[in-house]
């Protein structure tokens, strides 16, 4: 059946050019899937674009901030044109790193123990005087993360007190609220999930591991280019796979995704943690996602095709505007 | 609806690529920095971010005229390697306005600056091999040392240019390593991206150092012409060879269009001791055979409708106001822990903050209210210059000046009050010691800095977006 899909991409977000790579790239997919593709690079004039397109479905190739957190998809519902990808809440849970690990908590589910301030806290409530209280409940290294921001953009880390400060200041440039985790980078994994076919049972894909090149273990060099390999599948005790991917599925159960998704792991010594969930993985060439399909003998036009089905089913009945 | 093609397997075909890739090529990677410089280009923004010459100030009827005279069946056909001869007798012009005697023949036609700057690299640079560069130095030039694997060392700048006793002090050093630079790669005239400008004692000081320890020289001077106050300095060029018949035996001269005419045009020049000649010619034949001829009869043309300087006096006029607009800018808006450098000429102030802001974090923050800024990491092989920003004052209106640099103003004040409440210190009050520099020194590392982005989650980000250390295969050291 051939759809008119509208992939968007682009946008204002951080990750824009990221995304720019992303949405081409599904753009090609779709079309090898003979479906009538127009991408739109999001811009203000977006809902003129989507009613001048007339699209079946959007195919959501955003990153970051308004792609990824509930915006528009909130958007799309309101002009009644059905998404790819986990629906407002979904996004807006994933998103929000507290929120996500406010869920993750109370579902049962591990994720490291952590602190939220917001720039209001430090600002008009003297925040910073409790920063002692932190350091000591969490302990050091501590990672400083903004609270929404989708990448890795904006993450510092913090050996001693003295550091925080400085560490604060950057990650806050991102937003206006941060988040304080403790540091227990083992082995760290990523387990990216994709829908099953037609409504099917969402499958969980090879887990791709983080491996620092050399042997010493030095946390900074881990990051820099050429000092990491991403290895796909990892080497785990099937055992250990098969539970780091079934807390990945039950995350993804939890947080409501829909479509694709891929969850941020740590395996530390008392088993995996769940760090974050993104609603849209990158789709990049270079994408984590895209390898741990390949992996799975699932090529990226197959990946494609299953979230555009998902977004299909999930639409039907719903008028198109 | 485009052809039907087969579908591939991204990751194993990535695999494939990637193990076809040279191993410089490891290096030629894009940043975090590099990606949040794509949003800049959204129409309102407001980027102090860009090195552009204001274009629109060229007539149009002129262009015009100017196109309609190309001889069409020379300017559609390959030319000489070295250039066409009227655009060669063009930079001779050129030349001799800044004092500059040269034939014609000692002149190669690039283009741009930038293929000068990659073809002298590309002829004395072999895997390892030392470059000496200004610490801030061109952006542009980092990339390219680093695609040839060379092992960058930046010398810190003052409000005098390179600092030449920390330049003797390296040369010591490596002497003693058993090391030598290939080339020196310097920026005289107000230093892009500092915007300082290199002493008299200091020029005559580094073509001695030059002919003494019998070293390469690369002086690129795209700025030269746009001085805006005070006197002219002889270029290093004209320092070695002050008269029409004296050898140049160590300085490369590289020279450009884009600054005087048009970026546009991709029109530069290097002058080379002859030896050295040859071979970059050989080195350019092989990159792209000869330079546009299209773009080499404009300006060959140009070049004979006129004095072509009355429209570079034009260009230092507008660039003079704005120079100015931006100093009162920074003055009116930035917090007194900031300081700035007055550039007499060229296109750009280079901005340094309290060394507990990070400019590529505060990029962020700055495109959120649609003002952008280059972030000073650019400008460095080794991943310093993190505190600064380089502002451009050139390609932006009056108005835009204004209010750009009060949004950053801005965003640095509440950065500034951030840290103040954080640490207990507010921080309210003017700190002492703010406003314009004599230095132009990259960063003090005073604060206890956090690392550098460096991802605890995000696992695919880390390949989307690599950061520190990027550009820097070689790990360069400092001065």
């Amino acid at each position: 059946m051939t759809t008119r899909v509208a992939v968007l991409k682009g946008g204002r977000s951080l990750e824009r050019q990221v995304s720019l790579a992303s949405g081409a790239r599904v753009a090609d997919a779709l079309e090898r899937l003979g479906h009538d593709v127009v991408s739109i690079d999001v811009g203000s004039d977006l809902v003129a674009a989507l009613r001048e397109a007339r699209p079946d479905v959007a195919f959501i190739a955003l990153h970051g901030r308004g792609g990824e957190d509930g915006t528009v998809q909130e958007l799309l519902e309101v002009l009644g044109i059905p998404y790819t990808g986990s629906d407002v809440h979904g996004c807006m849970r994933c998103s929000d790193k507290v929120l996500t690990k406010l869920a993750l908590r109370d579902g049962g589910l591990p994720t490291p123990e952590w602190v939220a301030l917001g720039e209001v806290a430090f600002q008009d409530l003297g925040a910073a005087d409790a920063l002692a209280n932190v350091a000591e409940r969490l302990g050091f290294p501590l990672v400083v993360k903004p609270v929404s921001q989708g990448s890795a953009l904006g993450v510092k880390f913090a050996h001693t007190a003295e550091q925080l400060p400085t560490a604060l200041v950057a990650a806050l440039a991102y937003g206006s609220r941060v988040l304080l985790e403790r540091h227990v980078a083992v082995r760290e994994l990523a387990v990216s999930m994709v829908c099953g076919d037609h409504g099917a049972r969402v499958e969980a894909l090879p887990i791709v591991e983080a491996v620092p090149r050399g042997a010493a273990y030095d946390f900074e060099a881990r990051y820099e280019i050429g000092q990491t390999d991403f290895v796909c599948p990892a080497a785990l005790e099937p055992a250990v796979a098969e539970h780091v991917r079934a807390i990945a599925l039950a995350a993804w159960e939890l947080l409501g995704a829909r479509g694709f998704a891929r969850a941020d792991m740590i395996l530390g010594e008392d088993g995996p943690t769940v760090l974050e969930v993104n609603p849209i993985p990158g789709l990049t060439e270079t994408s984590l996602l895209p390898q741990a399909a390949d992996a799975a003998g699932m090529g990226f036009d197959e990946v494609v095709d299953r979230v555009l089905a998902d977004a299909l089913s999930r639409s039907a009945g719903a008028s198109v505007g | 609806m485009s052809e039907r093609r087969p579908p591939r397997s991204s990751a194993h075909e990535l695999e494939r690529y990637a193990g076809l890739f040279a191993s410089r090529t490891r290096v030629m990677r894009s940043s975090a920095m590099r990606d949040l410089m794509a949003v800049t280009v959204r129409p309102e923004v407001i980027s102090l971010a860009g090195g552009l010459p204001d274009t629109s100030t060229f007539d149009p009827a002129l262009f015009k005229e100017l196109v309609g005279r190309m001889p069409s069946a020379a300017a559609l056909q390959y030319g000489p390697s070295e250039g066409l001869q009227g655009v060669r007798d063009a930079i001779v012009s050129v030349m001799a306005a800044e004092d500059m005697a040269v034939d014609p023949d000692e002149v190669i036609v690039t283009t741009g600056g930038q293929q000068a700057i990659d073809l002298v690299t590309k002829t004395l640079i072999d895997p390892g091999d030392v470059v000496i560069a200004e610490a801030p130095t061109y952006p542009g030039a980092v990339p390219t040392f680093c695609a040839y694997e060379a092992d960058v060392i930046q010398i810190d700048v003052d409000s005098d240019g390179m600092r030449i006793d920390a330049l003797e002090q390296t040369l010591a050093a490596l002497d003693a390593a058993g090391r030598r630079p290939k080339f020196i790669y310097t920026i005289p005239n107000f230093q892009n991206p500092a915007g300082v400008t290199m002493s008299l004692e200091r020029r005559l000081a580094l073509v001695e150092i030059a002919r003494e320890r019998e070293l390469i020289v690369l002086e690129d001077n795209p700025y030269g012409m746009l001085r805006y106050e005070g006197e002219a300095l002889p270029t290093l060029r004209s320092l070695e060879a002050p008269g029409p018949t004296d050898e140049n035996d160590f300085v490369i001269y590289t020279g450009t269009m884009s600054k005087i005419l048009s970026p546009g045009v991709r029109v530069g020049w290097l002058v080379a001791p002859r030896p050295l000649l040859a071979k970059l010619v050989l080195g350019k034949q092989s990159t792209d055979l000869c330079s546009s001829s299209l773009a080499q009869h404009f300006v060959s043309e140009y070049f004979a409708s006129g004095d072509w300087r009355p429209y570079v006096a034009s260009l230092c006029e507008l660039y003079h106001r704005r120079r100015d607009v931006m100093l009162d800018a920074l003055a009116e808006h930035l917090p007194a822990a900031a300081t700035w450098t007055r550039p007499h000429g060229g296109l750009f102030i280079w901005v340094t903050l309290p060394d507990y802001i990070g400019t590529s974090d505060l990029l962020a923050r700055a495109l959120a209210e649609n003002v952008a800024f280059v972030p000073g990491e650019a400008a460095f092989a080794d991943g310093r210059g993190q505190h600064s920003m380089r502002l451009n004052f050139s390609s932006s209106t009056d108005e835009n000046i204004r209010e750009g640099v009060r949004r950053i103003g801005k965003i640095v004040a509440e950065q500034v009050a951030l840290y103040g409440t954080l640490t207990g210190r507010p921080s309210g009050a003017p700190a002492a010691g703010g406003g314009e520099t004599t230095e132009a020194t990259p960063d003090a590392p005073a604060a206890p800095a956090a690392e550098p982005q460096a991802p605890g989650e995000g696992l695919a980000s880390v390949l989307q977006l690599p950061r520190r250390g990027a550009l820097g295969g070689r790990r360069s050291r400092e001065a």
